[in-house]
């Protein structure tokens, strides 16, 4: 007992450290770095309590991968500078008490949602987690998923769908003169295409682009 | 005390299996040599000891003795952090691999989602040591394997999922005993080929190893890391490969079962046939490595997405219904 308690000191004081460090560090690749710590400490939280599933697809999904496509946008960008630009500059201060209200109110949104949160009579009691019903935490979230809340699941999996598909026609462009490479083009190619003896007149010679 | 025990014991078993991982790591680059060697009819490495067995101590000894360079203008923390992050999370997967049916050091119900995590995980000392050197090619080298990495463990995915539909379980030591009657290569033998494929992407392998093509990128995001560090980067990498070698004979070639089920040969202990199969698919990278040119980059972009993808998502549609039109789902 005393053991799982140390870990999960540690792993939470990690995780709010580096929440803290992800806002307050002045390079923004840092930053991202610091999130990805985050990401981690939290799915080992998951993976202490119980709901192993989670803290791997936690690790899969955000670190594997969401977190690696952040990290490419914000080195792509050079964030770092631009930042600083905008730190020092004075339009900055302007929008200083407006972030303030916004951060205000999603605070006082938390606040009443948390304080108005009812939760399902004896969630609490150990008996009522099939954890220790000898079936595992992902056959019985798997029983969850695909049999009462089936709906939403598909609904949400449509969700993401059309997203991907709107933000690849918001971001897509024909190009042109660009040149593609067929394969089926290149293997299916004869001599008699492919191969041209022409006379070529002194002095005039010849074009051969199309 | 008693804590003190549990440790010491855990330490113990820790050592028992990495000192071998490292160990067999050091004598599969000698052997990736060598089978590379005799493909273009040389004779690699044969001096340091028999058969020149100890070459890479040698190189290994030669990387200790050389100084660390780092880069002035690098960031230095996450430049130094990049080569150690690639090591432990190449030896920290060993941890679930069952070498038999008890012998495995965390029995962890999700082993195959944690194998999964890690070597997702594993494009990061890449992206990390490619920024961090501050310079052109590293950064390119990191930013093409970060793409790569991220796209060809889409295809692996699903086709664990392929693997996982058959065995309705995500413990590795199931998935081995589910294989029992017949090995998954035989049924899901075109998804062990694009298995093997994007293992061969997935560990930066010739002939995807774009991160640090030597002909465009001098050396990828290792150009500006020498001595230990660069050792550091080169035992994850092979670490690596032999995880992937051992994923696969897990997934499709049975683990630690013997390959055939009659009294001889099941006495030979299990973590030998396992040894073997790893050995197996190794020598198939190292000849695949001899043999085939390096891709260009939307080429393997468009194997992976193009090709990879819809291959095996139409392969989980089909081992999907097979299973349930003939009543062959497992139980829970």
């Amino acid at each position: 007992m005393i053991a799982h308690s140390i870990f999960f000191y540690f792993f939470s004081i990690v995780a709010i450290i580096s929440a803290i460090m992800v806002t307050a560090s002045k390079n923004t690749v840092h930053s991202v770095f610091f999130l990805i710590l985050d990401f981690i400490s939290i799915s080992c939280l998951f993976i202490m309590i119980g709901a192993e599933f989670l803290g791997m697809i936690m690790l899969i999904v955000y670190v594997g991968a969401v977190a690696v496509l952040f990290l490419f946008v914000v080195m792509m960008l050079n964030v770092a500078q631009q930042k600083n630009q905008w730190f020092l500059s004075k339009s900055s201060s302007d929008h200083i008490p407006i972030g303030f209200i916004i951060s205000a109110i999603i605070f006082f949104e938390l606040l009443i949602v948390v304080g108005g949160w009812k939760y399902k009579p004896d969630l609490v009691n150990p008996n009522n987690i099939s954890l220790y019903n000898g079936v595992s935490n992902t056959h019985s979230l798997g029983q969850v998923l695909y049999t009462d809340y089936i709906h939403i699941f598909q609904i949400s999996g449509m969700i993401l769908l059309v997203a991907m598909i709107g933000a690849i026609v918001l971001t897509y462009r024909q190009r042109e003169g660009v040149k593609k490479q067929s394969y089926v083009k290149q293997i299916s190619r004869e001599r008699s295409e492919g191969v041209e003896v022409l006379e070529v007149e002194s002095n005039k010679g010849i074009k051969i682009d199309d | 005390m008693e804590y003190f025990n549990i440790i010491f014991q855990e330490v113990y078993k820790i050592l028992f299996l990495l000192v071998p991982v490292l160990v067999s790591v050091a004598m599969i680059v000698w052997l990736d040599r060598r089978v590379w060697a005799f493909v273009q009819k040389r004779q690699g490495p044969n001096v340091v000891g028999p058969f020149g067995l100890l070459q890479s101590l040698a190189d290994a000894l030669k990387y200790i003795f050389k100084e660390i360079i780092i880069p002035a203008s690098s960031n230095k923390v996450i430049f130094i952090l990049a080569p150690i992050i690639t090591m432990t999370l190449a030896l920290i997967a060993w941890a679930v691999i069952p070498f038999s049916e008890n012998h495995v050091l965390a029995n962890i119900n999700v082993g195959i989602l944690y194998i999964f995590a890690v070597s997702s995980l594993g494009v990061y000392g890449i992206i990390m040591g490619g920024w961090a050197s501050n310079s052109k090619y590293p950064f390119l080298g990191s930013i093409r394997s970060a793409a790569q990495m991220v796209s060809y463990e889409v295809s692996i995915g699903i086709i664990i999922i392929n693997v996982l539909l058959c065995v309705g379980s995500l413990n590795l030591n199931d998935i081995v005993i589910a294989q029992k009657n017949m090995w998954f290569i035989v049924p899901l033998f075109p998804m062990f080929v694009i298995f093997f494929i994007s293992a061969l992407a997935e560990t930066n392998r010739p002939p995807f190893d774009l991160p640090e093509a030597e002909a465009e990128l001098v050396a990828g995001y290792q150009t500006e890391y020498s001595g230990m560090m660069y050792a550091m980067f080169w035992l994850g990498e092979y670490a690596n490969i032999l995880l992937m070698c051992a994923l696969g004979s897990i997934l499709f070639l049975g683990g630690w079962l013997s390959p055939i089920d009659i009294y001889p040969f099941t006495l030979i202990p299990g973590a030998i046939w396992l040894i073997f199969k790893i050995l197996l698919l190794f020598f198939l990278f190292a000849l695949v490595k001899a043999i085939v040119p390096r891709y260009r980059y939307d080429q393997l972009m468009r194997l992976g997405w193009k090709i990879f993808l819809p291959l095996s998502l139409t392969y989980v549609v089909l081992t999907a219904s097979y299973l349930f039109y003939f009543n062959l789902l497992p139980t829970i």
